[in-house]
């Protein structure tokens, strides 16, 4: 966990970078094909109209006398009115030789029957040109009749602009939408990871169970490679348990052997110095017996909290049991063991885990505490069910106080007594398992309180 | 005004310059180093004098040389010479519009005006004037006064002895303005080919401006004139008591003086002050009084919807087949000599 990850770039900024850049070609493609399009359009509209005028004109050409006239209508130049006043120029030719109009205006070859196009300039200002032609066919006469009318693209030019503009706008809206929606579908895509993270994190240190919720087909691998690595080391942990819990059986067993060897060898034995001997042989096997007993316990409360026997059971009545147990061994040291509070305290919880619990603290109370006093024990149902036991001794040493619930830590004023440093791990770890929590603490008037919440 | 010295000179060309002017005059407030303008003009000093002197009342700086020409030489005469001129005026909306098509005018973007009233921001119209009928009163004393052309066509008719050789029109070949009221009104209808035919019976005589036409309705030569500019007949308060004008009700026939900058003027500032001035003047809300010419109807609002309308189709009948043939028929129809 301390070893820094290495970072290589962010997948959500990648996505993000993803889709935005793609959104933004996507928006810049679509402005050149729209404006392009819109510029054929336009282009169209005013062919469209230059064709209707160089018809109008064309269709108004009649040979009289061997003469051409062409009385052409007010229309033909009326309907090239633009908002912008475009300028306009024409030519009518017959076969090569200017009739009327404009001679600046370039001359186009024109197939007969159809309206070609063009684009050109007169006297500098670009034009667009229609040209179209007919065969006129008198008496004496055999003639090609080309008409071209012009017109300069201003208003053409101010309509491209404005759908530019317009084109414009649409594409950058369009854009905006496309950051917002990637931004959008980025944090979409990224959520189940962020929740698996979550989740992981969010883990009390024993959890090694595998990851249950459902998560992307993507993320199976990832998963499935993680849940499996919990599971080796879940298996791992859980044989060093058992080896521990083994070798403590192993060990207690002859022990006991031992000591009852030890105690009948003390009946028979005079002399002083070896029944002193033999009592602190007693006394050393006792500790040893204690110890395992206590790593067995530990053993088992680790490998419990993982699968908690929930029972609905009574608070009171475990204490009391445990209470009645105990007090041939204070009666031993002339303390009293008291039991108050709630009548009835119902919960469900792990009833061997629980007794073990409380046991070790009612020992540490009859351990640390002077003789001639009392043990006070307090079950109370609420806010949450707590077991407080308090004694009358010297109380916790204050300066030890944090590390004391931790493994094997054993306080300033336990030389002498008995002991491993597991009772309190117990008992915090049974809390823990049940949802609550294990606090130290000192009376003010002398004794030490350890409150058991669950 | 009043700290204006007006210097008027007033010289007749007659053989200095190659252009036979009917009126030229300079017009100046005598400061020194003034920067000449050269105005070509269709419209009579008379008319427009007013407008000159408040615009060099306000522009003292500024010579003009105030240049009047029919409407059909103007357009020969900028022609030929485009870098000679700084404004031109012309009541010939089609030869302005084929000016200003062709390049000549130029393009003043920061001008703001109606856009019926202009064309791609470089011809800009001033005025709004209809084409009357204009009758000697005495000879309609007691007479009911005809108020359409079918009613003008009815009492020629009625009476050809009292008219012939006394009706009088514009001769379109000559006059840029009479050939566009001609063409617009044949557009607008037939009548006008019939009333042509009736006062080519009647002889009618020719004329190439309206101001002799009006006077000599005044004099009693003519009792009847035909697509007279009615804003020069009103202006002639003198002759009031002794014509009436009539505004045809059947469908009028209005064109709008027009003005531009020419394109290849070297005094372009003075010359956009100068259209500028006018264009303020003339618009209907100046409200100020004095000035002989109408000002531009509906320069806020609608234009008359009969008025001739700024567009490039004018330059329908300036072309020349389409010319040739009008005249051939306008010529038939009015001159029924023997
Ligand atoms: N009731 C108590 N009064 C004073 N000190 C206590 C009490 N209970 C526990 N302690 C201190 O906490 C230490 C850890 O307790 P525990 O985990 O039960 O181990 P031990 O086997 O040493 O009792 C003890 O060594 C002792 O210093």
């Amino acid at each position: 966990m301390a070893d820094a990850v290495q970072i290589s770039g962010s997948l959500r900024s990648r996505l993000t970078a993803t889709l935005i850049g793609g959104a933004a070609v996507l928006a810049v493609l679509l402005y050149l094909i729209a404006r392009t399009y819109a510029a054929q359009i336009a282009q169209q509209g005013q062919d469209n109209v230059l064709g209707a005028s160089v018809t109008s004109i064309l269709d108004a050409a009649v040979v009289r006398d061997g003469q051409v006239e062409v009385d052409f209508p007010y229309a033909a130049f009326s309907m090239l009115s633009t908002p912008a006043d475009d300028r306009i120029f024409y030519a009518i030719y017959q076969d090569d030789t200017l009739l009327s109009g404009y001679d600046t205006l370039p001359k186009a070859a024109a197939t007969p029957g159809d309206v070609s196009f063009d684009t050109g300039s007169v006297s500098g200002a670009p034009v667009r040109i229609a040209t179209a032609s007919r065969r006129m066919i008198g008496a004496e006469l055999r003639t090609d009749i080309t008409v071209s009318v012009a017109q300069t693209q201003d208003s053409l030019s101010g309509t491209l602009t404005e759908i530019g503009r317009n084109v414009a706008l649409f594409g950058a809206g369009f854009f905006l939408l496309a950051v917002a929606l990637s931004f959008w579908a980025t944090s979409a895509t990224i959520g189940p990871l962020q929740r698996l993270t979550r989740s992981v994190m969010q883990r009390g240190p024993q959890d090694l169970s595998p990851v249950s919720r459902p998560v992307p087909s993507e993320m199976v691998p990832l998963v499935s490679s993680l849940n499996s690595l919990m599971g080796r080391l879940d298996h791992s942990l859980r044989q060093s348990e058992d080896f521990i819990a083994e070798a403590a059986h192993r060990v207690r067993t002859p022990l006991t052997t031992v000591r009852s060897y030890a105690e009948t060898t003390l009946q028979r034995v005079d002399k002083e110095e070896n029944r002193q001997a033999l009592r602190s042989m007693v006394r050393a096997i006792d500790e040893s017996s204690r110890a395992a007993g206590q790593l067995l316990d530990h053993a088992m409360i680790t490998f419990r909290a993982d699968h908690l026997d929930r029972q609905p059971l009574d608070l009171v009545d475990l204490v009391q049991d445990l209470v009645q147990g105990l007090t041939p061994v204070a009666d031993m040291k002339d303390i009293t063991l008291r039991v108050h509070g709630d009548a009835v305290v119902p919960y469900a919880g792990d009833a061997i885990l629980l007794q073990n619990a409380v046991r070790n603290l009612i020992d540490n109370a009859l351990k640390y505490s002077p003789g001639d006093g009392a043990i006070d024990i307090t079950v109370k149902a609420g806010p949450t069910p707590t077991i407080d036991v308090r004694d009358e001794g010297p109380g916790f040493p204050q300066a030890d106080m944090a590390r004391l619930p931790t493994r094997f830590a054993r306080g300033s004023n336990a030389a002498g007594i008995i002991g491993s440093g597991l009772g309190l791990t117990i008992a915090q770890d049974v809390a823990v398992a049940h949802g609550g929590r294990l606090v130290l603490g000192n009376d003010p008037k002398g004794g030490a309180c350890v409150s058991l919440s669950l | 005004m009043r700290f204006i010295v007006s210097l008027i000179l007033a010289v007749w060309a007659v053989t200095a310059a190659a252009q036979d002017w009917e009126e030229r005059q300079v017009f100046a407030s005598g400061a020194a180093q003034a920067t000449p303008l050269r105005v070509l003009s269709s419209t009579d000093i008379a008319l427009f004098e007013p407008v000159l002197q408040s615009f060099l009342a306000r522009y003292p700086g500024v010579e003009v040389e105030y240049l009047v020409t029919s409407t059909a030489s103007l357009d020969t005469y900028f022609r030929a010479d485009p870098d000679g001129y700084d404004v031109v005026i012309s009541s010939a909306m089609d030869l302005q519009l084929k000016l200003a098509n062709d390049g000549f005018a130029l393009r003043l973007e920061d001008v703001s005006h109606p856009p019926r009233a202009q064309w791609r921001q470089s011809l800009f119209a001033f005025t709004t004037e209809a084409a009357a009928f204009v009758l000697n009163r005495a000879a309609f004393a007691g007479q009911e006064l005809p108020t359409t052309r079918q009613g003008l066509i009815r009492v020629l008719r009625a009476a050809p002895e009292t008219f012939r050789g006394r009706v009088g029109t514009y001769d379109i070949r000559a006059s840029g303005l009479g050939y566009l009221f001609a063409t617009q009104d044949a557009r607008a209808s037939e009548t006008f080919w019939r009333l042509t035919e009736v006062m080519g019976a009647l002889e009618a005589r020719l004329y190439c401006c309206s101001g002799e036409m009006i006077e000599d309705v005044a004099a009693g030569r003519l009792l009847v004139a035909y697509n007279v500019l009615g804003s020069y007949a009103a202006a002639r308060g003198d002759l009031g008591g002794q014509i009436e004008i009539i505004q045809p009700v059947d469908f009028p026939t209005t064109m709008m003086r027009t003005v531009f900058v020419a394109e290849r003027t070297k005094v372009p500032g003075p010359a956009v002050d100068f259209l500028r001035h006018v264009l303020a003047l003339q618009s209907a809300d100046a409200g100020e009084e004095g000035y002989a010419l109408p000002p531009l109807a509906g320069a806020t609002g609608e234009a008359l919807p009969s008025t001739i309308a700024l567009e490039p189709a004018l330059i329908t009948y300036l072309d020349q087949l389409k010319r040739k043939t009008f005249i051939r028929e306008w010529e038939s129809a009015i001159i029924q000599g023997p």
